[in-house]
């Protein structure tokens, strides 16, 4: 029980409220290569993630527009500024590590800091019923690279069948 | 607002050492009895003494156990049937008027399902309000595709009022049933049922009654409120959770056709059909929690033990407190009448710009725990049109006091500050 309040009081300190008031990556983007809607009806999270692919076949410009709780603007403002520079699968492979952060199943340190400062949203897994707002950014993305980007990359990881 | 006396009697709460779960966490200010209530001693002890003392199967044995167990039940039922007012002209208690089910969701399924599909046909009308829980929407929604009758609500003046010509237009000839909740869960207004009720049995309509958030805080009594049903759940007025009540008029829920089917709720079985058993036993199937009535038992004597006048009286003024606290804060939007003394518990209240559940959230890291989301009112908010269809909500029990309050209404300063510094 005090863990679980020092976790959520931890949550919202300056840093995490920099995203949100400040955030570098909310904003229209000119020349998308995908865009890609997503919701929490129960929550009223409503967010537009774009994303400009490089020639190279990496992401090189990411950014949102939306409104929603704190959390969700603010996790998907850190997971912009991790997702530059990434191809779609390690990008998809980020969504997935986040996702099992924020619902407690990873807790090595060493995976969660790859995630840079989407790390900080760890103790989302204190909180479950916000895992949604933390998630959707993430769920957006993956669900937009899954269903445009995955293919061309798919020819060179093919040996991961399930 | 509150004159200093008011102020005085609900400066510290003489009851919370009545309940477990307040005593042994003073770090605790809970603030969401609208959704569940805190659980006094009394009911807890009741539920360890029924499976201590009298735990069998009831209704079916023939030893003295199942006996009591059977007792437990029937004398809950009269309880129950005295503390609504549901009793003949002699004053007795009419405990066969009471149903148990599983909580007020399940109540008004039952009377959607029986009522509902025995009597309505297409082009009928059944008229339910804006300001509903979608537990007395869902159901009528059901029912009306099925049978294909028309909802109808009924909406709100900009006071949060169900006016007399508002009732008198929506509630017409067609009316076959009307449901409205006599407290709303989000705005914590009471509406009118007798006027309600007035015109719903002038048009020839039923009236059921959502009662799940009036029965807790007002001495309701069904045969001033002159409804023909009524739904509310134990575990908002101390008693366990997984007890529900449907009451109704001996006359109508004769009527009804049985919802759930099974055991203990027939008369005789053959191979082709079955006879019910009389009401109330005709919708019980199966068995019943009976440790769970016994403790609702318990719980009705120890509210009358504090007086349901003088409960409704504090709640008054800590609902009234609430409201003008929080209106007091020029960053925070009641939703609702700004007059406290219109509210029955419940406040609902945004803080500008910023999410109920970041508001909810961060009071919980000081251990205040109110409700943030759309209630289970989803209508009601998209009609009022509310930011993001959510808000913020705060109830008050006896139980709570003033220093509750003035510990959530710093946390809101907490939470204003960490967003605008």
């Amino acid at each position: 029980m005090a863990n679980m309040a020092a976790g959520v009081t931890g949550l919202y300190n300056a840093e995490f409220m920099d995203h949100v008031n400040h955030p570098d990556y909310k904003y229209q983007m000119d020349g998308a290569t995908f865009t890609h809607e997503g919701v929490n009806p129960s929550c009223g999270d409503e967010l537009t993630f774009s994303v400009r692919m490089a020639d190279d076949g990496t992401i090189d410009e990411a950014a949102y527009q939306g409104h929603g709780c704190a959390i969700s603007q603010a996790s998907a403002d850190m997971m912009s500024d991790l997702m530059v520079g990434k191809t779609p699968a390690e990008a998809i492979e980020l969504c997935r590590l986040f996702m099992a952060m924020v619902r407690g199943e990873e807790t090595n340190d060493e995976r969660i800091e790859e995630l840079e400062d989407a790390a900080m949203l760890r103790d989302i897994s204190h909180m479950p019923a916000r895992v949604k707002c933390a998630e959707l950014a993430w769920r957006t993305l993956s669900e937009m690279l899954e269903a445009n980007a995955l293919p061309t990359v798919a020819a060179s990881t093919d040996s991961d069948s399930e | 607002m509150l004159s200093e006396s008011q102020l005085k009697d609900i400066e510290q709460s003489p009851y919370k050492k009545d309940f477990p779960l307040l005593a042994k966490n003073p770090g605790i200010t809970f603030l969401d009895s609208a959704a569940t209530s805190q659980r006094p001693e009394a009911v807890l002890a009741a539920e360890r003494d029924f499976y201590e003392t009298m735990n069998a199967n009831p209704l079916r044995g023939l030893y003295r156990l199942s006996v009591a167990a059977t007792a437990a039940i029937e004398d809950a039922r009269n309880h129950i049937a005295s503390f609504i007012g549901a009793t003949d002209e002699a004053g007795k208690p009419q405990g066969s008027q009471v149903v148990f089910t599983r909580n007020a969701s399940e109540s008004l399924n039952l009377v959607a399902n029986s009522l509902g599909r025995s009597v309505l046909r297409p082009g009928d009308e059944v008229v339910i309000s804006i300001m509903e829980h979608h537990s007395n929407i869902i159901p009528w929604q059901q029912v009306c595709a099925a049978t294909g009758a028309k909802l109808v609500y009924l909406r709100l003046d900009d006071d949060y009022a169900i006016t007399q010509q508002e009732i008198e237009e929506k509630i017409g000839p067609r009316a076959k049933i009307v449901s409205v909740t006599h407290v709303s869960n989000v705005l914590g207004v009471e509406n009118d049922i007798p006027a309600i009720a007035a015109r719903a049995h002038e048009m020839g309509a039923y009236m059921v009654v959502d009662g799940a958030q009036s029965v807790p805080h007002l001495k309701v009594n069904v045969r001033e409120l002159n409804c023909d049903l009524m739904a509310f759940s134990a575990h908002k007025l101390g008693g366990p959770m997984g007890i529900g009540v449907l009451w109704g008029k001996s006359e109508i829920l004769d009527q009804m056709p049985p919802f759930l089917t099974g055991g203990e709720m027939i008369d005789s079985v053959t191979e082709t059909g079955a006879v019910w058993a009389p009401v109330p036993q005709k919708f019980e199937a199966g068995t019943q929690d009976a440790a769970g009535s016994y403790a609702f038992d318990a719980d009705l004597t120890y509210l009358e033990g504090l007086g349901m006048e003088r409960i409704e009286q504090r709640e008054r003024e800590l609902a009234c407190y609430l409201c003008d606290s929080l209106a007091a804060l020029d960053y925070v939007d009641v939703i609702g009448p700004r007059d406290g003394s219109r509210h029955v518990g419940a406040v609902a209240f945004n803080v500008h710009g910023i999410h109920p559940h970041d508001v909810s959230s961060i009071l919980d890291g000081s251990g205040i725990c109110i409700r943030a989301g759309h209630h289970c009112a989803q209508p009601l908010l998209s009609y009022l049109d509310v930011q993001m269809g959510s808000t913020c909500r705060a109830s008050v029990a006896f139980y709570n006091d003033k220093a509750d309050i003035d510990r959530f209404i710093n946390g809101l300063d907490t939470v204003w500050t960490i967003f605008n510094g």
